[in-house]
């Protein structure tokens, strides 16, 4: 057990799943990290964030393969590939990137097992770094688990620190379905106890990071840690607050959520995607479909406006969730007189 | 300082504790307490443990019900009737503001933490504590166990004397190459210690499935054993809850293993999310689940205690006190009947399989009285 990155627990997961298992293979755009240029430095970066550092010199080309800038060929590759026997680590490096290969995904990979009569498996793992707050802009900034949460067939990972994405991302290579594994890209340098050894965490299984008795607030990713920090506020206030951490999208821990509801009354959810049709209203309906008795207030969501990411800092700032938007959202649920946080 | 005036502090339970909720006074402010009653309910992130009045006086409480505190802060005062108001107003003052400067040393000694070292090639997570020329004791824990369950025992035996505890191969952060699976085996993996931290000789505390190994260990090595204290031992009757140990192995989520933990303890509330969440977070370590099974086999083949432990005791070249929860639902307490009056038999009412968290100031004040002897 020792303090790691994000970014190590990830590379870590990675490397221990591909030492295990022979037909590991990890695919895409940079992941063999410079060594496709001419400057005659073999991985360089490990990938753009350099998650991916060190994983050709272990286990070489037939294994770490450098794909070209064409997201339809590789990623059908990875679904053929995963269809076929092999189990694929797919990089899609920006998520944002997921508008020139859908088809492969919506169509192919997430229909394998249903239209094959249950016969086929499709042990595919996509990952992709996401988010906001890293000024890169409307095309590289969105936050688009909801979209692949919309979708059947596939399995949706959201983890919020590293301990969760080590055993997150095992259990996803262990999976035998497509799963798409987002890692927000502000995070890769975090740092927690990550134990040395291999574990799994299983997919539908929420996490309390906190018990409180008077607000449950559901958040996702990132927006964890700063639904944290806020309720860390909020108890010096005299607030309580329990945070769940759904870690999957798809499958969703339903019966988490309507438990802590039921004992606390209030819902606030965070959710840094666009506030249409995403994680927040899925979580409002559900709640007030299963658990309106239970409410004492209105339900409370914290998001973004609908508008693309913006790239000054200034505007990216207010476009985001914040600690001080959450506390502010909790304490109007609990009834005080707040102003309204942009 | 004001002599008459007692500080009634935030207790530290086990090395992770860095604070404290004070989940509940047992007495109402104004009430005369003498040392040992119970005073208040502390919620740590694992467990509700009762803290014993350190003194004698009538209560002044300081912090509320619900409030969470650093370990070390003042919770309340015991003073005498004669102890003015004003005496006790510039006390609390006093030691709050002194409080706040030494938080930095209260910090510094939350630090000791486990540490795993090389033993014969083999991976094991100990925690060494305390120092004195006292015969140094091994904390040996259970089945599913790990170090931590001797988190409000630990430090408080470490008075004058070293302990040491570890995690047993196949659990907590020890490898998990658990050989046989026997108590016999994992005996030798516990003789192979004392060697390797230049310990001679070691009282053995020891619980449940720890017990047996204890006894093994004893059986195997009796020089090396000063003396023995077991908690709920196996190895003493073929009854064992397979529930438990089944359902233990196989429950991989909170809804699933909360059930099961249950059947530890006689109040039920005691089991909280954290303390399922890290034995969940245990459990999904490669390779711990099939180190559980390899014991279960071979400890409880067909549902029953395989090892016949008994003539250990009956031998009688060992000094040994038991220690039994009369509610225990693992292990049932009618197996510390029918053993050598040598041996001292302690069942303790409204408790469940898990004394030395239920009942910890009992247990450390009767096993460090014993060991003292």
């Amino acid at each position: 057990m020792s303090k790691k990155s994000f970014r190590q627990a990830i590379n870590e997961a990675l490397r221990q799943e591909m030492r295990r298992d022979p037909r590991v293979i990890v695919m895409g755009e940079d992941v063999a990290g410079g060594h496709g240029g001419t400057s005659g430095t073999v991985d360089a970066w490990g990938g753009v964030l350099g998650v991916t550092k060190g994983l050709l010199t272990e286990f070489g080309e037939d294994r770490v393969l450098d794909t070209p800038i064409t997201e339809a060929s590789y990623i059908g590759a990875a679904a053929g590939a995963a269809a076929t026997g092999l189990r694929p680590v797919a990089e899609l490096m920006f998520v944002d990137f997921v508008g020139c290969c859908l088809d492969q995904i919506m169509n192919q990979a997430a229909k394998f097992r249903y239209m094959f009569g249950g016969k086929a498996r499709t042990p595919l793992v996509i990952r992709a770094m996401f988010g906001a707050g890293f000024n890169a802009a409307a095309q590289h900034s969105q936050a688009l688990y909801p979209l692949f949460t919309h979708i059947p067939g596939l399995k949706v990972v959201v983890p919020s620190s590293p301990y969760e994405a080590k055993g997150l991302l095992i259990e996803a290579i262990r999976d035998d379905d497509p799963v798409i594994f987002l890692e927000h890209k502000v995070m890769y340098d975090d740092e927690e106890e990550v134990p040395d050894e291999a574990y799994t965490i299983p997919f539908g299984e929420a996490n309390l990071t906190r018990e409180g008795d008077d607000l449950t607030i559901v958040a996702f990713g990132r927006m964890v840690k700063l639904a944290n920090e806020a309720a860390d506020r909020l108890e010096r206030q005299g607030i309580s607050c329990t945070v769940i951490d759904p870690r999957t999208t798809s499958p969703l821990d339903t019966d988490t959520i309507l438990d802590c509801v039921a004992d606390t009354g209030r819902l606030v959810i965070v959710d840094e995607s666009s506030p249409r049709c995403n994680m927040a209203a899925d979580v409002s309906a559900l709640v007030a479909e299963y658990a309106f008795d239970a409410l004492k207030a209105p339900i409370r969501r914290v998001m973004p406006p609908h508008t693309p990411v913006p790239f000054a800092s200034v505007l990216e700032n207010l476009y985001l969730p914040s600690v001080e938007k959450i506390e502010a959202a909790v304490k109007a649920a609990m009834g005080h007189r707040v102003p309204e946080i942009a | 300082m004001n002599a008459s005036i007692t500080p009634i502090t935030m207790p530290k339970f086990g090395l992770a504790m860095t604070e404290g909720k004070l989940a509940g006074w047992m007495v109402r402010p104004g009430s005369r307490v003498k040392a040992g009653d119970d005073l208040a309910d502390i919620e740590t992130s694992k467990i509700t443990n009762a803290y014993e009045s350190p003194g004698a006086g009538i209560l002044r409480q300081v912090a509320s019900d619900g409030e969470t505190l650093p370990v070390g802060a003042l919770i309340g005062v015991l003073a005498e009737d004669d102890v003015s108001d004003a005496d006790i107003d510039a006390f609390i003052a006093r030691f709050t503001a002194e409080f706040a400067t030494d938080d930095a040393d209260a910090q510094d000694a939350a630090a000791a933490e486990p540490t795993v070292i090389d033993v014969k090639g083999r991976a094991l997570r100990v925690l060494d504590l305390g120092h004195g020329d006292a015969t140094p004791v091994l904390l040996i824990h259970g089945f599913g166990g790990d170090l931590t369950n001797w988190m409000f025992n630990h430090a408080a035996l470490a008075e004058g004397r070293r302990v040491v505890a570890f995690d047993l191969p196949g659990h907590g952060g020890s490898a998990k190459d658990v050989g046989d699976g026997s108590p016999a085996f994992l005996a030798g993996v516990a003789i192979d210690l004392l060697d390797h931290l230049g310990i001679g000789k070691a009282h053995l505390v020891a619980h449940s499935l720890g017990g047996a190994i204890a006894l093994a260990l004893a059986g195997q090595a009796p020089d090396k054993v000063a003396s023995l204290a077991l908690i709920a031992p196996a190895g003493l009757g073929p009854e064992i809850n397979m529930d438990f140990i089944n359902g233990f192995i196989t429950a991989d989520r909170q809804k699933t293993i909360q059930p099961v933990l249950g059947y530890l303890v006689h109040d039920k509330s005691l089991i909280g999310r954290k303390m399922a969440d890290d034995i969940l977070r245990y459990k999904r370590l490669d390779g711990a689940v099939s180190a559980l099974m390899q014991i279960a086999a071979t400890c409880f083949p067909d549902g029953r205690q395989a090892d016949d432990l008994r003539p250990v005791l009956e031998r009688g070249d060992v000094r040994a006190l038991i220690l039994w929860g009369e509610d225990d639902e693992i292990l049932p307490v009618r197996q510390s009947g029918g053993l050598p009056p040598a041996v001292t038999v302690d069942i303790l009412p409204g408790v469940g399989h898990m004394p030395q968290m239920e009942r910890a100031a009992d247990i450390n004040r009767t096993i460090g009285t014993f060991v003292a002897q």
